[in-house]
């Protein structure tokens, strides 16, 4: 078994915008299961960050307890990162991104972590549209665990215990889009190509972009039964449509038809060719009624599902300041004691 | 691209490309792992079988495998396969071997004459002796070995190593002819042999027809004539002031022999720009330490001599230019000639074939420079009972080709011996063995070394110029030769990719150190190689292509950087990609 990864990396590797190569967006080498789906979403972001040209200590990972919390070691070694209490992810992004809003804060937590123990703290992260990626790599079973269901199991599906599971799923977009979420999408590990181009929105998004990403147990959950194994996935999932992702200095101008362009925050923007019909990216009850109708048809169905392009984050509902909170000095939070004796007065 | 045919032996070896960049194909990773492991005696085994002369190609070889060295294109600089070589001959138990090597077999009542006591004519004997042919060795010498012995100075190859190896095929009952110089191939035919090699190299040094050449013969000596002279001690003193014409190894040769023959002030001179020097840059590199400067740019015009003796050479200064074919022109610069003092002067400009002695009435063709016209894959001649082989086959290579071609031409000879048709001849033998022990362990060791490459330590400069007999480079040491070997990427233990295993989990791609693996869909090479991970602009390496996968897209490997780590087939869960060890091996004699 090798433990490190060697050193050497391809002699003509091309660096991005900012001087780095991708490998300086590398972590160590995985410990996960050989094949598992977490690895191939560890690698979409390493890949997202260096087509980005995002400096590896402008952005904070964070993490709870699970397989999918272990991920953020094997990717932007150079970046900030926590390794929070299980279910605790939302929560502490929350609080170091009030501290320091010029971070990119990347979550990463898995099913269990999110839709059971994290369940409370993912809710409110939500409904505050907290600006964060939030990706839940979502297998279906406690992996760390050896394999039992997971609050995200879907009904019926079968496990290596080959036990039915008897509850019915959390399904988590569908959760995000009831609580007023701004970024929803779903995506699957073994399809880079839609997976890449929606972290990269995701994190172009200010607000809360949360990616539901299946992503397959090889060792307790790819059986032919499971809703989660690779085989299930390919050959139920429908994409919403294909997706571009156009950083803020392309000069882009495509108009053609099929083609929905979202402008981003920042400048960037997403070409979305629609291959679902009846739905509408930009409508949050088209997309709840599409969501409906995929999973009446055993039907996955993935991309990005829903945008509010007028999305406002978290810091400018509350107003808070442009210099992040944990830049200001003591003589900008203290008014002094003159100033305060007025504020006092005023109480008389 | 169709799918790649991994059943065709020559996919693989191209992969192992020190090997297949080896005229005689010597598995190098089979023999550096051994070398790791300290197997010493099983190293020079590998290497005898192939090569036959490990002990002396360790020092001398030509090292085609190490340009060609996979390394070399991901690292700074290749892994120093001929010098672990010659650790794998130091460190072998020389008794173990001996009995190894020895062969005692029934005579089959045949007789081959080889006409040359070098590489190529001892190569044949070595195929064939164990077989039972009589052996016929003739060589003009006192001593076999040909240009191994005659040119190759005893500070890069001590005679010991030399009369070892040597001895290895001697001793398996070769009869010599030695101080026989064969002036007549229309005897030896006449003396009923089987079959008669011909591997009597290129004997002649090209010579300098400009002014004063023959006034001043006394103090101009051909190059390999002299490195002969000074071989079997006819020659152990030169001038103080020593002048050497030509760029290639031998010139090498002669200046450090001349060092330390008393030349105090000895200088390289070459006509055209240094970096078109054909010398290997390490024998350039160890001349220049040994304080010989290299003149470029300087054609020789005139020897000048005064009194009878030898005065000096008047050079023209040139610079060199190239038209659109990379064709070189030498101009005159226009700037005055420059005369050189000197007592001596070696030429050493090229050597050529030579032939006088094969009557060209006998049904042997020759052709285009006298060269004899032969069958390329048998090096049979047009009288079929001779065959040619080493330098006196094709023109001046080296040793390693002279024992290629040695191999080759055994087999023909034994197939012509038999009665058989030559041109019949068998394919490579092969074996793709998994390297599997665990579930993600291998019998290989698949650690990556980051070392840089080690240096060779040298003997003490003083001492080794006071004597021609002091071998300047001391080899690498046990645990030198470790960490160099550790250096060695296993290419020979190749990736093997089951289409039907793939679930396209993307494991392999993801964690490929070298961007190697890319899952995509089909099109034609061109197009393919700018659409992976990395780009694949190596032309000469290959992609590896899988089946169709059911996604409908195919796996496709660029050969080029694979580190050979085991880490796609580590992440793989489904055993889809396999580390299994390739050996490749000529079919020789037998």
């Amino acid at each position: 078994m090798t433990f490190v990864k060697p050193t050497f990396r391809h002699p003509k590797q091309a660096t991005n915008k900012i001087g780095f190569v991708k490998s300086d967006y590398e972590g160590t080498i995985s410990t996960l299961c050989a094949g598992c789906g977490h690895d191939s979403i560890s690698a979409s972001i390493v890949q997202a960050c260096y087509d980005m040209s995002i400096e590896p200590h402008k952005l904070a990972k964070i993490s709870g307890i699970g397989c999918s919390s272990k991920t953020p070691t094997y990717f932007l070694s150079n970046s900030h990162g926590f390794n929070s209490v299980h279910g605790r992810m939302p929560s502490v992004t929350t609080g170091a991104n009030m501290a320091n809003k010029d971070l990119i804060y990347l979550g990463v937590s898995g099913d269990g972590d999110t839709a059971s123990i994290g369940m409370g703290q993912f809710v409110h992260a939500v409904r505050r549209n907290l600006n964060m990626v939030y990706i839940v790599m979502n297998n279906g079973c406690y992996g760390l665990t050896k394999g039992q269901d997971s609050a995200t199991a879907d009904f019926g599906s079968i496990g290596k215990s080959k036990i039915p599971t008897p509850f019915q799923a959390i399904d988590l977009a569908a959760l995000c889009l009831e609580l007023g979420g701004t970024f929803v999408a779903r995506s699957f590990s073994g399809d880079k190509n839609q997976l890449i181009p929606l972290i990269k929105a995701g994190i172009s998004h200010p607000g809360f972009a949360f990616i539901d990403c299946i992503s397959p147990c090889v060792t307790f959950n790819n059986n032919t039964n499971s809703t989660k194994s690779y085989t299930f996935v390919r050959d139920h999932h429908e994409a919403t449509g294909t997706l571009d992702y156009i950083p803020p200095e392309k000069e882009i101008s495509i108009d053609y038809e099929g083609i929905t362009q979202v402008k981003l925050h920042d400048g960037s923007m997403l070409n979305l060719s629609k291959l679902s019909p009846n739905w509408n990216p930009k409508d949050r009850f088209s997309t709840v009624k599409r969501l409906a109708e995929a999973k009446e048809n055993g039907q996955i169905l993935t991309g990005l599902l829903y945008i509010d392009t007028e999305s406002q984050d978290l810091h400018t509902i509350n107003n808070t300041v442009d210099i992040p909170l944990n830049q200001l000095k003591e003589k900008d939070l203290c008014p002094g004691s003159k100033t305060l004796e007025k504020i006092n007065e005023g109480f008389r | 691209m169709k799918p790649t045919d991994i059943k065709n032996p020559e996919y693989f070896h191209k992969v192992v490309d020190c090997q297949y960049a080896c005229p005689a194909h010597t598995p190098v990773p089979e023999y550096i792992r051994l070398i790791a492991a300290k197997k010493y005696t099983e190293a020079y085994m590998i290497n005898w079988e192939s090569n036959v002369f490990p002990g002396i190609l360790g020092r001398t070889c030509d090292r085609p495998c190490e340009p060609a060295c996979r390394r070399g294109r991901i690292d700074e600089e290749p892994v120093a396969i001929c010098r672990l070589k010659r650790v794998a001959a130091d460190n072998k138990d020389n008794e173990v071997v001996k009995k190894l090597v020895h062969r005692k077999p029934k005579p089959n009542g045949k007789k081959i004459a080889l006409i040359g006591g070098g590489p190529a004519s001892l190569t044949v004997a070595r195929d064939l002796a164990p077989l039972g042919y009589e052996i016929h060795l003739y060589d003009e010498w006192e001593k076999g070995g040909g240009m191994m012995r005659t040119q190759i100075p005893s500070f890069r190859l001590p005679e010991s190593i030399l009369d070892e190896e040597i001895n290895y095929i001697l001793d398996m009952g070769i009869h010599t002819h030695f101080n026989t110089f064969v002036s007549s191939m229309k005897e030896i035919l006449e003396k009923d042999y089987d079959a008669i090699f011909v591997g009597t190299g290129a004997p002649s040094g090209r010579n300098l027809n400009i002014p004063g050449r023959e006034a001043a013969d006394a103090n101009i000596h051909i190059g390999i004539e002299f490195l002969a002279n000074v071989a079997f001690e006819h020659k152990t003193k030169v001038g103080n002031k020593v002048i050497v014409l030509g760029g290639g190894n031998t010139a090498m040769d002669c200046c450090r022999t001349s060092r330390r023959l008393g030349g105090k002030d000895v200088k390289v001179i070459v006509r055209s720009p240094f970096k078109d020097m054909k010398a290997s840059p390490w024998e350039i590199e160890d001349a220049i330490h040994e304080d010989i400067p290299i003149l470029n740019n300087m054609p020789p015009k005139e020897f000048v001599v005064e009194n009878g003796k030898l005065k000096g050479v008047i050079f023209g200064k040139v610079k060199a230019e190239y038209d659109e074919n990379g064709r070189r022109k030498l101009i005159p610069t226009g700037e005055p000639d420059e005369f050189i003092e000197a007592d001596d002067v070696m030429i050493a400009i090229g050597q050529d074939n030579a032939f006088p002695w094969i009557e060209r009435d006998l049904g042997i063709e020759f052709g285009k420079w006298d060269l004899p016209v032969l069958e390329k894959e048998t090096f049979q001649s047009t009288l079929p009972k001779v065959f040619f082989g080493g330098d006196a086959a094709f023109g001046p290579e080296n040793v390693i080709t002279a024992v290629a071609h040695g191999h080759q031409a055994a087999i023909s000879i034994d197939k012509f011996c038999k009665g058989e048709d030559v041109s019949e001849r068998l394919a490579p033998t092969i074996n793709l063995a998994t390297q599997k022990m665990g579930i993600h362990e291998w019998i290989y060791d698949n650690y990556i070394s980051d070392d840089d490459r080690f240096k060779v330590p040298h003997a003490d400069k003083k001492k080794s110029l006071n004597d021609r007999l002091v071998e300047v480079e001391l080899g690498f040491d046990e645990d030198l030769g470790f960490s160099e070997a550790q250096r060695c990427f296993n290419c020979d233990v190749q990736t093997v990719f089951n289409t039907d295993r793939c679930i396209e989990c993307d494991a392999c791609m993801d964690i490929c150190p070298t961007s190697c693996i890319t899952f995509t869909s089909n099109g034609e090479e061109d197009d393919l190689r700018t659409r992976l991970l990395a780009p694949a602009n190596n032309l000469s390496q290959s992609l590896y292509v899988s089946d169709v996968l059911p996604t409908t897209k195919v796996m496709i490997k660029d050969e080029d950087v694979c580190l050979h780590c085991g880490l796609c087939a580590e992440r793989c869960p489904t055993a889809a990609w396999d580390m299994q060890k390739f050996l490749y091996n000529v079919t020789k004699a037998s």
